[in-house]
C-alpha cells in the first residue's frame, strides 16, 4: 500500500488529514464566534450537535482524523531521526528562510493534542459526551447544561488562567498553521514558482483567520468577566 | 587587498567507516585570506605529512564548482556559511582571525563516514540507475526548433539540471531526506519532450530507491535549497508530488 510503504504516501496523509482539520477548524472557529454575537443563537448550534447521529458519525471522523494525523506524524519524525544518522552534527545553524514552525513541526502537534485533551474535558467531556451518557442509560453530568455551551464557555474564560492556557495554545496552532497549510498543498503537488509565494500567504491568511476567531472568543468572554468583576476561578 | 590570518580548525577524525571518529584541533598561521577554502586544507595536510602524521582525507575533484564532489558541513552548512556555492568556491575571506572552524563530513544514514571527511554518496548513483535517465538513445543535438519547447519549459528543465548531485541538500534536511535530489532529476527529465515518456514509471522507480535506501520523509523545511550549491528551488519537489502521487492514483 503505496500510503504507508512510500515517503512521498505518508506524506499524503499528512497533508489529506491536516487540510481536512483545518477545514474542521474554520467551521469550529466560525461556530464559536457566533457565541460573541448571540449566545442564544451558539446554544442552538450546540443542541443542532449534540448526540444526533450525524454529529456523532462526524465526532468519530475526527477522532479518526486525528489518530491518523498524530500516528503518522510519529512514525514519519521518528523515521526521520533515524535517517539523520548515528553520530549527529557538533554545530547545526539553519538559514533564515527554514521557518521555526517548520522544524518543530511534532512539538507544537504534541502540545497542540496536550491542550486539546484538557479541551475536551473543558467542553466535550461536559455536553457531547454527558448526552451520549445519559442516552446510554448512564447518569453522569448534568443534562440541563449539556447544550448550554454559552454558559461553560462564560464560566470557564471568567477563569483569567484558563485565558492564558487558551491563548497559548492557539498560539501553538497558529505556529503550527502557518507551515502546515501551505506543506501541505505543497506535498499534494499543487505549487510551482508562480504560486509560492501566494500559497505562503495564502496558508499565512488561513492559520490568522482560525486563531482569530478562536482568539476574539476567549478575550470577549475573558474581557467581559474582568469588566464585570465576574471573574472567577473554577477548574 | 591580501591579508593573513591566524585560525583554529576543528576537524572530524575518522579512520575506517567501523572506528569511532572525534574530532581533533589544529593550528593554523598565517593563512592567506585569498586562499580557497580547499587550498586551507591542502595546507594544514602538508603542515600534517611534515610532521609525520595521517593527513585529512576530504572529497575534491574540479575545485570550479561543476562537478559534485567536494562535500564539507562547516560551520553548520554543507558548502559553508556561503550560499550558492560549492566548498571549492569557498574562500577564507569569508572567515576572520581567531576564529576555530569546525568541519564535518555530511551526517546521514545513506552516506556512510568512509574516512575523515568522506561520505559514501553511492545512494545518489543507485536512485539514478533506478531511473534517472531516458531508455532510449535519443540520437544527437536536434537542429534548433525541430522539436518546439517552450522557453519557461526549457528554462525549468535547465534549473532542474543544475543540479550537481553533491548531497547538501540531504546533508542539510533535519530529516536527512533527498527529496530535492530526486525532485530536480525527475523534473529535469518530465519536462522535456525525451523525457516525458516515463515520467510516471521514473518518479515511481526512483522515489521506491530512495525509501529503500533510507533517506528521510521530506518536511518541507527548505532548508535543501536554502543550502543547495546552485540554488536548485524546491518547487522541483511539488512537481515530484503531483507526478507521483499521478502515477500511483493511475495504478
Amino acid at each position: 500500500m503505496w500510503l504507508i510503504n512510500s515517503s512521498i504516501g505518508r506524506k499524503f496523509v499528512m497533508s489529506i488529514t491536516g487540510i481536512a482539520l483545518v477545514l474542521f477548524l474554520l467551521f469550529h472557529g466560525t461556530m464559536n464566534f457566533v457565541a460573541i454575537l448571540s449566545p442564544e443563537s451558539y446554544n442552538a448550534i450546540c443542541h443542532f450537535l449534540g448526540a444526533n447521529w450525524y454529529a456523532l458519525v462526524g465526532t468519530v471522523g475526527l477522532a479518526l482524523l486525528v489518530v491518523l494525523h498524530f500516528t503518522f506524524a510519529f512514525i514519519l519524525t521518528w523515521q526521520n531521526y533515524k535517517a539523520r544518522g548515528r553520530d549527529r552534527y557538533d554545530v547545526a545553524s539553519s538559514r533564515g528562510e527554514v521557518s521555526f514552525a517548520s522544524k518543530n513541526m511534532f512539538v507544537l502537534g504534541v502540545i497542540i493534542i496536550g491542550f486539546m485533551l484538557l479541551h475536551l474535558y473543558n467542553f466535550w467531556f461536559k455536553m457531547q459526551f454527558v448526552e451520549i451518557a445519559h442516552k446510554m442509560g448512564g447518569d453522569i453530568g448534568d443534562l440541563s447544561l449539556a447544550t448550554d455551551g454559552a454558559y461553560y464557555i462564560s464560566v470557564l474564560f471568567a477563569n483569567p488562567v484558563y485565558c492564558v492556557i487558551y491563548l497559548i495554545w492557539l498560539g501553538a496552532i497558529w505556529y503550527h498553521l502557518t507551515h502546515g497549510v501551505w506543506s501541505a498543498l505543497h506535498t499534494l503537488g499543487l505549487n510551482n514558482k508562480i504560486w509560492f509565494g501566494r500559497i505562503k500567504c495564502i496558508g499565512n491568511i488561513v492559520a490568522t483567520l482560525v486563531v482569530l476567531l478562536f482568539v476574539a472568543v476567549v478575550l470577549h468572554f475573558g474581557g467581559q468577566a474582568i469588566m464585570n468583576g465576574t471573574t472567577d476561578y473554577v477548574w | 587587498m591580501e591579508k593573513s590570518i591566524n585560525i583554529k580548525v576543528k576537524v572530524w577524525r575518522q579512520a575506517g567507516p567501523k572506528v569511532k571518529g572525534m574530532f581533533e584541533t589544529y593550528e593554523l598561521n598565517n593563512i592567506s585570506t585569498d586562499a580557497s577554502f580547499l587550498e586551507m586544507i591542502d595546507i594544514l595536510n602538508e603542515k600534517l605529512v611534515q610532521e609525520h602524521k595521517e593527513p585529512i582525507a576530504f572529497d575534491h575533484d574540479c575545485r570550479e564548482g561543476i562537478c559534485g564532489m567536494c562535500s564539507l558541513y562547516i560551520n553548520g552548512h554543507p558548502h559553508g556559511p556561503d550560499q550558492a556555492i560549492t566548498t571549492c568556491q569557498l574562500h577564507m575571506r569569508k572567515f576572520h582571525d581567531g576564529e576555530t572552524i569546525t568541519i564535518e563530513p555530511w551526517r546521514s544514514r545513506a552516506f556512510p563516514v568512509i574516512k575523515d571527511l568522506i561520505v559514501d554518496r553511492n545512494a545518489y548513483d543507485k536512485i539514478m540507475q533506478a531511473g534517472g535517465y531516458v531508455n532510449v538513445n535519443t540520437g544527437g543535438i536536434p537542429d534548433a526548433n525541430a522539436i518546439p519547447i517552450p522557453k519557461p519549459v526549457a528554462d525549468e528543465a535547465m534549473d532542474a539540471a543544475s543540479c550537481i548531485g553533491c548531497g547538501a541538500c540531504a546533508a542539510a534536511c533535519k530529516n536527512g531526506s533527498a527529496m530535492l535530489f530526486v525532485a530536480a532529476k525527475v523534473s529535469q527529465l518530465a519536462l522535456l519532450p525525451q523525457g516525458k515518456i516515463e515520467k510516471a514509471a521514473r518518479a515511481k522507480a526512483m522515489v521506491a530507491k530512495m525509501d529503500e535506501l533510507g533517506f528521510g520523509n521530506c518536511t518541507n523545511t527548505g532548508a535543501c535549497e536554502a543550502e543547495c550549491p546552485k540554488s536548485v528551488s524546491i518547487t522541483h519537489i511539488a512537481r515530484l508530488n503531483r507526478e507521483y502521487i499521478g502515477a500511483k492514483f493511475k495504478d
